[in-house]
């Protein structure tokens, strides 16, 4: 018996360097024939001891920048719950205006990743034309941000205490143009991803996820929302302005009026959180409240605080990709922070990646994968190891590419 | 399931753990225009009352959340938190919950969680080679992070004599290490 499962499996090494992911990681798939029989996962090709890294800046100012620097596309999530754990540990508000407007900036954020992972994911099945489509619209949300912050990427307004820019009166039409042409296309995303039949052949019970799964695996943003559970940090435990807004989780059975927790669902879930984020932006310039934007304006005042400030506190930030939770402490006497420690919503989402891939086909790996949008990295090659002739053959990302591709020309 | 209010949650597990619950705290802090709380719990526990701890967490919420373990060295002793949080799915009603347990250095064990929260294992793994506490009945108790050449009984997090060594570590022209 155990002879014949011997002879009957290989095992696939995926990454460390796949162009569906942003960051390498690198996947072991046990293969019976084209079905995955088990999954392993592992991690640290890009593990940069970021933690220690900020922990020996000379102040927690500057570990900010270093914060923004964790992801380039959640750049602002990581710096806003880096702060918000730094305000929590030293006691410190910020006015009600800098709140809006770190919500504004977050949720242009959620807009621009969710275009990219459309695009991306497009791309991982074959549809090339819908990639080059969604970065095309990802453009105008882009010139956005850099309208309203100065930066494409790494944007550079969050402060502890507030932020670094305001948004005046005269650049509400400007952001109102956009949020109308992005509302202007919403039926036509809507057609184009979940109306198209072969994207619905490609993700339609592929990469399934339970929501029992997603609960006992700790299973954060879309990807457990998608899987019906309605947890979003934004709704059960808000930050910033959100604790004024009304902000509701999406799940799938919004649009369908099911929840199966495939891919399928991880895209609807996707796209109405696009349409809530620019609900929540046209609501936020709506009740703006007027004052200050920091609460301590004066660097070398903030900077002597902080070093005198003794406590611990926790930021947590709904990214596009789930909860960022940052854990800082600090002690009175001490310019720099004692402990700082980052959980990135990939870290737990990837521990759901084995049940997901589970029982599914090695073409549908590129897709199923990216469905929980890991925020890690990219496969340029995978090396097939056959067990039983004990060789060893170098497969590239084009050949499994090619194979996806093939699989969609097939349906 | 019934919730609890923040200070109820607190008497919770005093009445749970009594004598060997060290401190509770509840942290809280007024958010933007209408002034909604934003709430922390801190509990500091015995370790040998840490087990029952997590199962009290877990009686709180059917499938609590665990965001990380966060670790100190402080010197004689090895502080780990867990954060947890509980009541997610509602609007207002989640609370943030940091379980702290401090090990001596002379026995650095800690109970696995995972049998409780199988999602806590990646969390698990990466303290077992980040700072060297054992991590008893964990089920894979591989590496995550460093990589399989990393030297053994040297771990990244410690600053005594099992920390990086000097070698190790390169301080950036013109900088001073400030610690570690």
């Amino acid at each position: 018996m155990l002879e014949e499962t011997e002879k009957a499996t290989y095992t696939i090494p995926v990454g460390p360097i796949h162009p569906a992911l942003k960051e390498p990681v690198r996947l072991a798939l046990t293969i019976d024939g084209e079905e995955i029989v088990d999954v392993d996962v592992f991690v640290g090709q890009v593990h940069r001891g970021i933690e220690w890294l900020g922990m020996n800046r000379n102040n927690p100012v500057q570990t900010i920048y270093l914060a923004e620097r964790v992801c380039g596309i959640c750049n602002i999530c990581h710096p806003l719950a880096f702060v918000m754990a730094v305000e929590h540990a030293a006691g410190i508000t910020p006015p009600p205006r800098a709140e809006y407007i770190r919500t504004i900036a977050a949720e242009m954020e959620r807009i621009h990743s969710h275009l990219l992972w459309a695009g991306v994911a497009a791309h991982e099945i074959g549809f090339d034309t819908i990639f080059y489509l969604a970065w095309r619209v990802r453009e105008e949300i882009m010139d956005l941000i850099e309208y309203l912050t100065g930066n494409r990427v790494t944007k550079g307004v969050v402060q502890i205490g507030g932020v670094r820019r305001d948004i005046t009166e005269e650049q509400f039409p400007r952001i109102r143009k956009s949020l109308d042409y992005y509302k202007g296309l919403f039926d036509q995303l809507r057609k184009v991803f979940l109306d198209d039949r072969t994207i619905r052949m490609r993700t339609k019970h592929v990469g399934v996820l339970s929501k029992e799964d997603a609960l006992k695996l700790l299973a954060v943003g879309p990807t457990a929302r998608a899987s019906g559970v309605t947890k979003d940090i934004r709704q059960d435990q808000p930050y910033a302005a959100y604790a004024d807004l009304d902000v509701q989780a999406m799940t799938p059975d919004m649009l369908t009026g099911t929840v199966v927790g495939d891919t399928y669902d991880r895209i609807i879930v996707r796209l109405l959180e696009v349409k809530q984020s620019i609900a929540i932006i046209e609501q936020c310039l709506e009740s703006m409240p007027p004052g200050p934007i920091l609460a301590q304006p004066k660097m070398p005042v903030l900077l002597k605080t902080l070093a005198n400030a003794e406590g611990e506190g926790i930021g947590r930030v709904e990214a596009p990709r789930g909860e960022v939770v940052h854990y800082v402490r600090l002690e009175a006497g001490r310019e720099t922070l004692a402990n700082w420690r980052i959980r990135a919503p990939t870290y737990v989402n990837l521990m759901c990646v084995p049940t997901m891939l589970k029982g599914g086909q090695i073409a549908d790996v590129p897709i199923a994968f990216a469905s929980i949008d890991p925020c890690q990295s990219c496969a340029n090659r995978m090396v097939v190891t056959d067990r039983a002739l004990g060789t060893r053959s170098i497969m590239d990302y084009e050949e499994m590419h090619r194979i996806s591709v093939q699989r969609t020309e097939e349906l | 399931m019934e919730l609890l209010s923040p200070t109820g949650v607190i008497d919770s597990f005093k009445a749970a753990l009594s004598d060997s619950l060290l401190y509770a705290r509840l942290y809280e802090c007024e958010v933007a225009v209408k002034k909604n709380a934003f709430r922390t719990i801190w509990l500091h526990v015995e370790r040998d009352a840490f087990r029952e701890a997590v199962e009290h967490v877990c009686e709180l919420q059917e499938y609590p959340h665990l965001a990380i373990i966060s670790c100190s060295d402080l010197g004689q002793a090895v502080e780990l938190t867990y954060h947890f949080t509980i009541y997610y799915g509602r609007r207002f009603a989640e609370l943030s919950l940091g379980l702290r347990v401090d090990l001596p250095k002379t026995d650095l064990k800690v109970p696995t969680i995972t049998d409780l929260i199988p999602g806590a294992l990646f969390a698990e793994r990466e303290i077992q080679e980040m700072i060297g506490v054992e991590v008893t009945g964990i089920p894979d108790s591989r590496r995550l992070f460093l990589p399989d050449d990393f030297p053994d009984g040297v771990y990244p997090w410690r600053t005594d004599e099992t920390g990086p060594p000097a070698d190790m570590l390169r301080v950036l022209p013109g900088r001073q290490q400030k610690q570690c």
